[in-house]
């Protein structure tokens, strides 16, 4: 499944990458990218394990960039 | 300007306030006396005030395990400017610091504004009869074969078909045409372009999901995440230089000063390094100079689905096209009839019979020349063998319509010879004896001999046009637009062969780009480094098989679309060489001792702020053909 979510306050272009490879790096995560243009991010992960890659996806969000929401539709 | 950003210009204005008083105090050498104590204290409390979330990220960051990002350097050399009693260099560091930041989150909000303004195509809602009254809805919630009304000023919401109303329709959002098109009942209408004079009603054709106006956001929306190799390039790179800025800020403050015993200078020449450390500026600014490129192309109507292919689309020096459709109208005219044994309306009538099957063009102006004539028998049994043509059995006969080969095959007696003539030939049988062949010419379009020259000039691209056409129809239309090299008489496969051949011999670190209308040629769209489909508006195939999408039928769109992609190549560059030389510039002119904080915080911030600025001309790009 592939999902994009929207993201607020995402401040710095460094940081986006940041949040990219750690997203990439989850278990579950084919694919992951995080936009800074677009305040956007989209990840693709298996089915099975969506929902828990998406909460995941959002604490290494929170990591880099505290003050960045990440909008859960 | 955001509620944050306001928030902390103000918090700026009050630490260079606080700053400035503090410049009034006496300066003395005993750092400890009463008035350095009453110095530290105002420029701490300036500092303060200008950095407190930088300090306070730094931490916070530290317990996330995030080491080397932009708040911990500047807060270690800021701290480190205090600690060394560089009040005022400190705390002025740390304002201009946030003054840069602010600049550059402001530059960096309108650029990313004014880039999706333009590709805002959204509609924002649809006026749907429902029950006799006109209700105001989101344009998902209309159903297939709803009447919608569109009024003047309005952007139609979906796709469908006029069935009351004329009106001037503005399409210039999706092709970059600013002409008009004029649509009356009957006429389609694509979701997208703005109602200029009348009032129209719409019959709803396709959903909002499936209409071209959701195809292109989608498009356009994705298009950022097929990452350009400068900007994979340019993060693997920031991974590195980070680390090894500190390493050398470091080793900067610790080793020279054992001979020399002057700690003071030397750390202070090591917290410069730290405030140039951040890759900020060569991150902000590719993939924003990327993104200024692809927003410029889609105001010209060339929808590019990635910073990828306009980094590939700015290397390529092989071009190869299509004929039908891409360098000529597409728009086949019945020139001659040459019957044999039967009268010019029979052989029309059979060869349109049997192509009615086909949406091919030839086989369109064929049944379109034979309406004129009157009705057209029904054919049975028809079957489309492509690259071949058609067999049908029509009032009886065992008709075929096809190419030469076709030709070769089905005909029995041997009073079969081919004809030559720069059109095209559609010959025909009747159970199995020929009886004749109608020529169908095609029409190349004004400007495809004027863009192939630009390209030459532009990129000194090879150019190779690929058709399944006779030898003689092509070489004509390469001779009048000035092709390069021919392929003729391909079957569809032979065009991906042909394709895959090219690509083999193509100039080292050069990209091959295919130039189709997306009909039949999908498989060589994908095989290029770079698929460029055109006059795609309205062809969903074309769309999802290109790279980059012309949406109007203009090859000029195509030397535009390389020289944007050249121009943001070109930005890209130099925002590369600019930042990074600077900043080697201000850490090697630190070492030496020759450049200060000031200079360092320029590198920094100030020279994200001159990158931002230059990656948004990016955007503006005038036509020329």
């Amino acid at each position: 499944m592939k999902k994009t979510f929207k993201l607020i306050d995402l401040d710095c272009a460094n940081c986006a990458a940041k949040m990219e490879t750690a997203i990439k790096k989850l278990d579950g995560v084919k694919d992951a990218s995080v936009n800074f243009m677009t305040q956007k991010m989209t990840i693709e992960a298996d089915d099975a394990c969506f929902d828990d890659v998406v909460k995941k996806a959002v604490e290494c969000c929170k990591k880099v960039e505290p003050d960045c929401q990440v909008v859960i539709k | 300007m955001t509620r944050r950003q306001k928030r902390n210009l103000v918090r700026i204005i009050i630490a260079a306030v606080i700053f400035a008083a503090g410049l009034f105090i006496p300066h003395t050498e005993e750092r400890f006396s009463a008035w350095g104590i009453v110095r530290l204290c105002v420029f701490a409390a300036s500092y303060l005030t200008a950095g407190w979330d930088v300090l306070w990220k730094a931490v916070r960051n530290i317990a996330h395990g995030q080491i080397f990002d932009e708040n911990f350097l500047m807060a270690i050399a800021s701290i480190g400017a205090m600690i060394i009693g560089e009040y005022s260099e400190g705390s002025a560091v740390m304002i201009f610091y946030q003054v840069g930041e602010l600049f550059q989150s402001v530059a960096v909000g309108k650029s990313r504004k004014s880039i999706s303004d333009m590709m805002d195509i959204n509609p924002e809602y649809a006026n749907v009869e429902r029950g006799g009254e006109v209700e105001q809805v989101e344009p998902d919630e209309v159903e297939l074969d709803e009447i919608i009304v569109v009024k003047p000023g309005e952007r139609v919401p979906l796709d469908g078909i006029v069935i009351s109303g004329a009106s001037g329709l503005n399409t210039s959002a999706l092709t970059g045409e600013s002409a008009l098109r004029d649509v009356c009942e009957g006429d389609e209408v694509i979701s997208g372009s703005v109602n200029t004079s009348g009032l129209l009603k719409i019959r709803v054709t396709k959903k909002y999901s499936d209409s071209t106006v959701a195809k292109i956001l989608e498009l356009v929306e994705n298009s950022s995440e097929n990452k350009a190799r400068t900007e994979n390039f340019i993060t693997r790179f920031a991974r590195v230089y980070t680390p090894i800025v500190v390493i050398s800020a470091v080793l900067l403050a610790v080793i020279p000063p054992l001979f020399d015993k002057n700690w003071g200078g030397w750390i202070y020449k090591a917290l410069t390094f730290l405030v140039v450390s951040c890759p900020c500026a060569l991150v902000i600014s590719v993939p924003l100079s990327f993104f200024g490129g692809i927003g410029g192309a889609s105001r010209h109507g060339i929808m590019v689905k990635g910073a990828n292919y306009l980094e590939a689309l700015a290397k390529a020096q092989t071009f190869v096209f299509d004929k039908t459709g891409t360098l000529t109208k597409g728009t086949f005219e019945v020139a001659e009839k040459k019957p044999a044994g039967i009268s010019d309306n029979e052989l029309l009538s059979y060869c349109a019979a049997a192509e009615q099957i086909s949406n091919h063009p030839i086989a369109l102006s064929i049944v379109r020349a034979a309406r004129e004539n009157g009705e057209i028998p029904k054919a049975e049994n028809a079957e489309e063998i492509a690259g071949f043509g058609v067999k049908a059995e029509v009032s009886g006969k065992k008709i075929a319509v096809g190419n030469a080969r076709l030709m070769e095959e089905v005909i029995t007696d041997e009073q079969f010879s081919e004809i030559e003539t720069a059109g095209t030939v559609v010959y025909c049988a009747a159970d199995g004896k020929f009886c004749g062949a109608v020529t169908v010419c095609d029409v190349v379009k004004e400007n495809s001999a004027e863009a192939l020259s630009e390209l030459k000039r532009l990129c000194s691209a090879k150019t190779v046009m690929l058709t399944g056409d006779r030898k003689a129809a092509a070489e004509e239309v390469a001779r009048s637009v000035g092709i390069d090299e021919v392929r003729s008489q391909l079957l569809p496969d032979g065009k991906v062969q042909a394709v895959e051949e090219l690509y083999s011999k193509k100039p080292a670190k050069t990209a091959l780009a295919y130039v189709g209308d997306g009909m039949n040629d999908a498989p060589s769209l994908a095989r290029a480094d770079v698929g460029i489909a055109m006059g795609a508006l309205g062809s969903d195939a074309a769309i999802e098989a290109a790279d980059i999408v012309l949406m109007n039928d203009n090859i000029g769109s195509l030397p535009l679309a390389v020289r944007i992609a050249r121009k943001t190549r070109r930005i890209v560059t130099e925002n590369i060489v600019f930042a990074l030389g600077v900043k080697i510039a201000v850490l090697v002119l630190t070492a030496f001792g020759f450049a200060n904080m000031w200079a360092a915080v320029f590198a920094d911030v100030g020279v994200s702020v001159i990158a931002i600025i230059n990656a948004m001309r990016a955007m503006n790009i005038k036509k020329t053909v």
